[in-house]
């Protein structure tokens, strides 16, 4: 199965989405991503029994500081899929990228931190 | 007697007492009050006056208090230790003693949450037992909570709420049993609909031995309307509606609701009556002390004693 | 421990005014345990602040420190050399901890980023639950190691009142009645005659409606 997604999505593996902390997404925002992703295991699959629903809590919880910085919480999101769901990981990347396009670029890459 | 109270003087003379209810207004006018009273002349043996109930700013109980007592009726003072710490209670005490209150109500007072300042800091320096301990030992031993001596001490006859519907039930007996260990001598209990709870409370009143060292005075609130006693019922804490009530207020027509809630108001003041140990009923009609002289003339409590 | 809850992030930029030289400064103790002022949470408002300046298009410097304890003089002394360059320290340690790092560094500006709430208990991950006032004087013992005065909304030492309904106060319906705990667990441990005294009034003094309080251990003095 050769599946294309867009080449605009960076993989960052981790052992389970539960490993995502609400720091995790908001260093990769001040490192000037346009959006977060994270793909999870289905709900109530979790090898970890509830990693992916702790890392939908977390995401949540990010998405309202997004809105209370500006950026925005629809920059970021969480979806479920199966790991032979190829299909479905392709789909999501689309839609992702889909709704970063339409949205633009993350307004906060304007400046960087520059006094010393 | 220890006090010039009305209620004190007919209790000892073995009569059934009456008492009402009477709030006073959210301004500074003191018709509303004495309009109130008027309705209430020789229908009832004394007037409870409440202190910013549901925490809802009014003008001061005493105040209230005050004017009754000018027009001749008998005041009992409600005074709740939400707003005011033993300072200033202890104060508001000496200050009806002089204004000639007799009666005083000790309440703890219902939170401010439910009131139009939930934004305010409450009190509860001490609480509804302390307060009646307090009335007492100002009043029988001349002295204040600080050990000071009272000169001129306020003759007040003390009373205190009960709720025997309030849970846990089991400790319900026994917190009425503080009350009087604290100097409680006479109690208005909570709006009884469930007769049967209240029976239950009252037998162990009884086997306490409460009723003969305390006053009970049975609480009554006729309905309006279905839809207040679906409210009491649902959003009022510590009240105990029984479903056949809601079910036989709604069974009327809306126009003769209010008829039927009088109808079940008399018919349970006559339930009561009968059980040992009420010496008296005490008619909350809540902004309706129009219809008080009807409730009390229908349930044969007309004339009052002298 | 003490638990307290981060301010709203349009409240702390609105304190922050024009500065933009900014130390966060969390603490390792009671607010790092209920998640609201330790090296994490730092982070995150940190993060928070630079991605907002980011997107203003302003120039800043957020610098991320936390330190042991904000109520130690010693541990807020070590950083000393770091505060000299930034505007403000925006603190969020507990109310003690904020007004000991503004003492240790006037006339420098120090910003509280957590509203301190109470002394209390986890209940679970996530949930904590107050339990203390500080009154100065404690009486648990009297019922059944639950405090009336923290736990009752009237502080009630002779409750319930007639507003407790279903094990529940009448505040709201997911607070427990205090005195609904106290009678089940003196029945429970078989000390209701407990129950029949009357607490009498309580002596506020030692609590905070004596003043301020101090407390001397001359034999801890160095």
């Amino acid at each position: 199965m050769r599946l294309n997604y867009p080449s605009n999505v960076k993989v960052v593996k981790v052992p389970c989405t539960g490993r995502v902390d609400m720091l995790l997404i908001l260093k990769a925002f001040e490192s000037g991503v346009d959006g977060v992703y994270v793909a999870g295991c289905m709900e109530g699959e979790c090898h970890y029994l509830r990693g992916n629903l702790r890392a939908r809590r977390r995401v949540e919880q990010v998405k309202k500081l997004l809105d209370e910085v500006g950026l925005g919480g629809e920059r970021v999101e969480m979806f479920n899929m199966s790991a032979s769901q190829g299909q479905r990981f392709a789909q999501f990347a689309r839609e992702m990228t889909e709704r970063i396009r339409s949205l633009g670029p993350s307004p906060a890459k304007k400046n960087k931190e520059v006094l010393p | 007697m220890k006090t010039n109270s009305r209620i004190e003087k007919l209790l000892g003379q073995g009569a059934f007492v009456v008492t009402s209810e009477c709030g006073p207004p959210r301004g500074a006018d003191p018709e509303v009050i004495r309009r109130k009273g008027e309705l209430l002349r020789g229908v009832v043996d004394a007037v409870n006056v409440t202190d910013n109930q549901t925490s809802v700013v009014r003008m001061s109980s005493l105040s209230a208090a005050v004017i009754l007592k000018g027009m001749g009726l008998e005041p009992v003072l409600q005074m709740v230790c939400r707003d005011r710490n033993r300072i200033a209670l202890q104060s508001d005490l000496l200050g009806a003693g002089a204004l000639g209150i007799s009666n005083v109500l000790c309440l703890s007072g219902d939170h401010q949450k439910f009131g139009d300042h939930p934004q305010a800091k409450n009190v509860y320096d001490i609480d509804s037992i302390q307060l009646i301990q307090t009335v007492c030992r100002m009043r029988d031993e001349g002295k204040f909570l600080g050990g000071e001596e009272i000169k001129g001490k306020p003759a007040l006859f003390v009373g205190a709420a009960a709720n025997p519907f309030a849970d846990p039930f089991e400790i319900r007996a026994a917190r009425l049993g503080k009350k009087v260990k604290a100097g409680c001598e006479f109690v208005q209990t909570q709006c009884i609909y469930n007769i049967e709870r209240f029976r239950r409370w009252m037998e162990m009143v009884r086997e306490r031995g409460l009723h003969e060292r305390c006053a009970i005075l049975a609480g009554v609130t006729p309905f309006k309307t279905a839809g207040m006693a679906n409210y009491m019922k649902k959003n009022v804490p510590g009240m105990d509606v029984p479903d056949e009530m809601i079910s036989r207020m709604k069974g009327v027509p809306k126009e003769k609701q209010a008829e039927e809630g009088i109808r079940i108001c008399v018919e349970t003041i006559a339930e009561l009556r009968e059980i040992p140990g009420v010496r008296g009923i005490h008619l909350m009609a809540i902004e309706w002390e129009d219809r008080v002289a009807e409730i009390v003339k229908a349930a044969g409590l007309l004339p009052r004693p002298e | 421990m003490i638990v307290g809850n981060r301010k709203e992030f349009g409240e702390i930029l609105e304190k922050l005014g024009t500065a933009r030289r900014v130390l966060v400064l969390g603490c390792n103790e009671c607010v790092t345990v209920c998640g609201v002022g330790g090296e994490r949470e730092v982070g995150v408002l940190a993060s928070e602040l630079r991605l907002y300046w980011q997107k203003e298009g302003q120039d800043f410097a957020v610098k991320e420190h936390t330190l042991e304890r904000q109520c130690d003089y010693e541990y807020i002394d070590a950083i000393r050399p770091l505060t000299g360059e930034y505007d403000v320290i925006l603190s969020m340690a507990c109310g003690a901890g904020v007004q000991y790092v503004a003492e240790a560094y006037k006339p420098r500006l120090v910003i509280p980023a957590v509203n301190t709430t109470f002394l209390g208990v986890t209940l679970e991950q996530g949930v904590w639950s107050e339990r203390c006032q500080g009154c100065g004087s404690c009486i648990v013992d009297m019922t059944g190691g639950v405090c009336p005065i923290a736990r009752c909304a009237k502080s009630l030492l002779n409750g319930p009142c007639g507003g407790s309904s279903g094990g529940k106060c009448e505040i709201d319906r997911d607070t427990d009645c205090a005195w609904q705990l106290i009678v089940d667990r003196l029945t429970e441990s078989g000390q209701m005659e407990r129950y029949e005294e009357i607490q009498p009034v309580k002596d506020w003094r030692t609590g905070r409606d004596g003043g301020p309080r101090k407390r001397v251990r001359e034999d801890l003095k160095l």
